[in-house]
């Protein structure tokens, strides 16, 4: 249904602009026409690097393109969509005059294809290069490899014969660190020499990655995701999809990732492929130029960054149409596909886990799962949400603090005592001690006879003789209980560092550090029910459903269940999350269980707070961002909300041909309005149109600069003809190409309601209220947001952007 | 800018073309493996086989050499091993970790020159009196700061150099609003 609503809401444009723009489709080559200035030098791409845009900028630099966007502002939609179909038109009414015009709009339509396939390469590249050095790096706060440095543990036993089946993960080459430096491998001095070097490796990693985020790239903290949330929604961000922060953060990522504090990298991931995409986009000016037709390839950039990330390119697709774009027509749909397919292609040859496999947590089992286990699975579901409500609330607390209070003056500090609690907490627990996904790996595995590790340290019958895959139940040794004890306190453990740790200035995702506490519970569920199933058989429940001898209960599937729950209690994701999760599990089987679980922990997140984590930290951020989901069932008016209000001072605006140079730039001097409405006069109040801030004050200083006789007292005029001045008045000076002669307006009594349906669905800046074609006020998005958080007794001061 | 920017573009190309290149010339022999596991049984202990064979041949029969058991056990011994074929490429693993190393390696010596060498020469070259340039020129009164107020010096001799000492000093600028947006005032990213 949101595809389809998107793709209305894309159609409804198009038709909207085709009747309310008729200056922008007459004529492509006008130069005068309202909304799209072909002809005028564009800026270079770099110019999105370097920003541009005061009044005393222009003395060394090309003037910037009448049409781009000031910084932490919000785009036109419906300017860059009209501009986008007078470039198309231009090129298509060219081709037909020659052979080598037709070949530019040819290459022209597949540019698109080009940048996504070279997005998704260089994505796919990045992420095997990542997930190569975190290997290798999170190996590194415990040994090295002596034969070749540059392998982990598992690279470097690879090739050795001397691996028995008890010590399975031993071999000499490799060896700790206190192995190294005194010779000795156990007993407690050396446990203490390996505490400390871990404690040690985990600091240093942090710091360097605090360290080159605040000096080369600080927009390179964070997960990423509501902020490109919020600028697909049509927000301007300079600087944040750079090539430094892209830089910075795959390094960082690295760092952040090996030193063991609870985080992902999927987030980041999702950052790093936009960044990708915007480096891609500024090639061609079919992009670098329009803001609208950027953000789709952002939209599939984003879908290629989850593919790689969990190895699931229909999940990222669905990920990217659910949470992270705003406007999502089925052209970015086939787009994204293909650059999801690209970048998972690619990281498959590169092959970072060594096995030709994309998923992370491969199972492989395929035992069914009977309808009984719905319970648990709910429970599980009802625990998923729990968990995310406390988690975003705890969290978003916990950053507010950071926000407002002395806190946030010692980031570098911060992180490195959350470092070091992390790792001394970390590490007497074996299951906290490796990396999350190994420990998710594990929990999802079931145990078959030769398991290794202490969760599957069962009772084993002697005489039996089965195959691998179909051991009955047994019943659990002392292994297990210790490690269920381990799991239980690495579970409060993980609840209670990754509020912290989330948010904190280095690069930080949290899809794996909510899987890893799903995982837990789960696993720790699952062997409750199995061991329940076992031992007491001859219950109601499992008479029909378990015989004694068979294998009922996979504790590997809980985990799967509870992964999904948390996930989704926190993200609020529903389809997205099951197709991802089969994807990275291969478990088709179980797609029910996942859904129930996916459903239930959405209920009752939902029931506690709307929000997701990403919603609320743009919240907490005040981005202009006009959430779709919301719906708003008040009953005012459009007056209630227009500015000015009654003591406030009358509206500036723009006389039709009586206004002086000199005004207009008092104007802009005094006001910081991003724009200004155009009347006929100010005693008849008529509108003509709107002109924007930026463009008046660019045109100006282009004016003042190239055209002869303009001076401060020259009249400005938007009228067609200039207006009848006496010889002895200076020239007048002509801005109508600046003016948009189709602003949208509503009366006085439009309700609210509708106001908010045109200003999400086209993507408005602002809107002017009319009463009887007399202009009464101007309603911004800004008014719009504090007005729906004044609805929902929230604090409408939180707004901070235009 | 735009001839670094297509520096930039080479050198990304020739790191992906890297990558690719490298795991698909070093097949080393070492690199695929078949491994099986096998319990104990009866008497005789777990043991772990590692052979390189190719996929097909990935099994209990070929890869456990020497068979333990014979005759009638060796299909039960069998069928309580596990084997599984595994392939790497430690070519792509030893470039990969050795160009990290080295980008990292460069970027900490860049951070070491930007945050304490370059103070100090410019100390040493043109004294204490022009040192300290103000952090707060940049204007401060709008609540978010907006990366436009970026302000850059007109040149008079545009040479090489000036222009990359030009462009670097900008990119400086545009590090400083972006640490004081996100780090001073919170005002993103928080």
């Amino acid at each position: 249904v949101a595809l389809m609503w998107r793709e209305i809401r894309s159609n409804s444009a198009d038709d909207v602009t085709q009747k309310l723009h008729p200056t922008c489709s007459s004529s492509s080559s006008s130069s005068s026409s309202s909304c799209s200035v072909p002809g005028v030098s564009g800026a270079t791409p770099t110019e999105e690097m370097n920003g541009a845009g005061n009044l005393m900028d222009f003395l060394d630099e090309p003037f910037p393109d009448v049409g781009t966007y000031e910084d932490f502002h919000t785009i036109d939609w419906l300017r860059e969509k009209s501009r986008d179909t007078d470039r198309h038109r231009k090129i298509t009414s060219k081709s037909k005059e020659s052979i080598w015009e037709l070949i530019k709009s040819l290459l022209d339509a597949w540019s698109g294809w080009v940048v996504m396939l070279l997005i998704g390469l260089l994505s796919g590249t990045l992420a095997g290069v990542i997930d190569l050095a975190v290997d290798w790096m999170t190996d590194l706060k415990e040994g090295v490899c002596l034969s070749a440095f540059w392998y982990s543990h598992e690279q470097c036993c690879w090739t050795s014969n001397e691996t028995t089946f008890d010590d399975r993960d031993k071999c000499p080459q490799w060896q700790k660190w206190a192995e190294l430096m005194t010779g000795h491998a156990e007993g407690a001095g050396a446990y203490v020499l390996n505490y400390f070097l871990y404690i040690l490796w985990a600091l240093l990693f942090s710091f360097l990655a605090v360290s080159l985020v605040r000096v080369f790239a600080p927009y390179a903290c964070g997960s990423g995701i509501p902020e490109i949330k919020t600028i697909l929604s049509g927000f301007i961000i300079r600087g944040y999809l750079g090539k430094w922060t892209l830089l910075i953060k795959t390094v960082t990522l690295v760092l952040a990732v090996s030193s063991g504090l609870s985080l992902g990298k999927e987030g980041p991931l999702v950052h790093v492929a936009c960044c990708c995409g915007n480096l891609f986009c500024s090639l061609f000016s079919k992009y670098s130029k329009n803001e609208g037709k950027r953000r789709e390839v952002l939209s599939a950039a984003a879908a290629a960054g989850v593919s790689v990330a969990f190895g699931a390119p229909i999940g990222g697709v669905l990920f990217s149409l659910e949470e992270v774009s705003y406007y999502f027509p089925l052209k970015t749909l086939w787009r994204s596909f293909f650059a999801a397919l690209v970048a998972a292609f690619t990281l498959r040859s590169i092959n970072p886990f060594g096995n030709s496999r994309l998923v992370l947590f491969y199972v492989e089992y395929h035992t069914p799962w009977y309808m009984a286990e719905l319970v648990p699975f709910i429970l599980l579901g009802v625990f998923g949400g729990l968990w995310g409500t406390l988690f975003i609330r705890a969290n978003i607390a916990w950053c507010r603090r950071r926000k407002t209070t002395q806190l946030g003056k010692y980031p570098v500090l911060e992180v490195i005592a959350v470092t070091g609690i992390t790792a001394v907490l970390a590490y007497p627990n074996p299951y906290t001690r490796r990396s999350t996904s190994e420990l998710i790996s594990e929990l999802f595995n079931d145990c078959g006879a030769l398991e290794s590790s202490q969760l599957c340290d069962y009772i084993n019958n002697p005489n039996m003789s089965r195959p691998v895959d179909d051991i009955p139940d047994r019943p659990a040794g002392p292994g297990v209980y210790n490690a269920l004890w381990q799991l239980a306190l690495a579970l409060v453990f993980k609840i209670v560092i990754t509020i912290f740790t989330f948010g904190m200035k280095i690069p930080s995702g949290l899809f794996i550090p909510s899987m890893a506490v799903g995982a837990i519970a789960g696993r720790i569920v699952g062997i409750a029910v199995e061991q329940m199933a076992y031992h007491h058989h001859d219950w109601i429940i499992f008479k029909n459903w378990c015989r004694p001898g068979a294998d009922c209960v996979t504790p590997g599937l809980y985990a799967m269940v509870g992964a999904a729950a948390c996930l989704g209690g926190v993200t609020r994701m529903t389809v997205s999350l099951v197709v991802i999760m089969f994807e990275l599990t291969g478990g088709l089987e179980y797609i029910v269980p996942l859904m129930a679980a996916a459903v239930t922990s959405k209920w009752v997140a939902d029931a506690f707070g709307k929000e997701g984590i990403y919603e609320s930290h743009i919240q907490l951020n005040g981005y202009p961002y006009l959430d779709v989901r919301d719906e708003f069932t008040h009953r005012t008016l459009a007056t209630d909300v227009m500015r000015p209000r009654r003591s406030e001072p009358p509206l500036a605006v723009l006389t039709q041909d009586t206004t002086t140079v000199e005004d207009v730039e008092t104007l802009i001097k005094d006001t910081d309005y991003n724009g200004f409405p155009v009347v006929v006069s100010r005693e008849s109040e008529r509108l003509i149109g709107f002109v924007q801030r930026r463009d008046l004050t660019l045109a100006i200083k282009n004016a003042r600069q190239k055209q002869d006789g303009v001076v401060s007292s020259s009249v400005v005029y938007f009228t067609e003809d200039a207006p009848q001045l006496p010889a002895s008045n200076p020239q007048p000076l002509k801005l109508r190409r600046i003016l948009n002669l189709s602003p949208f307006t509503v009366t006085d009594h439009t309700p609210m309601e509708t106001v908010v349906d045109i200003f999400r669905k086209l993507g408005l800046r602002q809107c002017l209220v009319t009463r009887s074609g007399r202009l009464l006020g101007i309603i911004t998005k800004k008014d719009v947001l504090r007005h729906m958080a004044q609805m929902m007794n929230q604090d409408p001061e939180s707004i901070m952007f235009n | 800018t735009v001839k670094m920017k297509s520096v930039f573009f080479i050198e990304l190309l020739s790191v992906v073309c890297f990558l690719l290149l490298t795991q698909a010339g070093a097949k080393n022999s070492e690199d695929i493996r078949c491994k099986c596991i096998c319990p104990p049984y009866r008497d005789i202990e777990g043991q772990i086989y590692k052979q390189n064979v190719s996929l097909k041949d990935c099994n209990c029969l070929h890869v456990v050499e020497p068979m333990p058991v014979d005759g009638k056990d060796v299909e039960a011994y069998c069928l309580r091993c596990e084997c599984k074929y595994e392939e790497r490429s430690s070519g792509t693993i030893k470039g990969t970790i050795i160009m990290y190393l080295s980008i990292l390696g460069l970027l900490l010596l860049y951070m070491v020159y930007l945050t304490l060498l370059e103070p100090m020469l410019k100390r040493r070259l043109f004294g204490h009196s022009q040192l300290i340039q103000s952090d707060d020129d940049v204007g401060d009164q709008q609540p978010f700061a907006n990366a436009h107020n970026v302000l850059s010096r007109s040149h008079s001799r545009p040479n090489m150099l000036n222009k990359v000492e030009h462009a670097q000093q900008r990119w400086r600028r545009q590090v400083q609003e972006q640490r004081k947006s996100v780090f001073d005032r919170h005002v993103v990213l928080s």
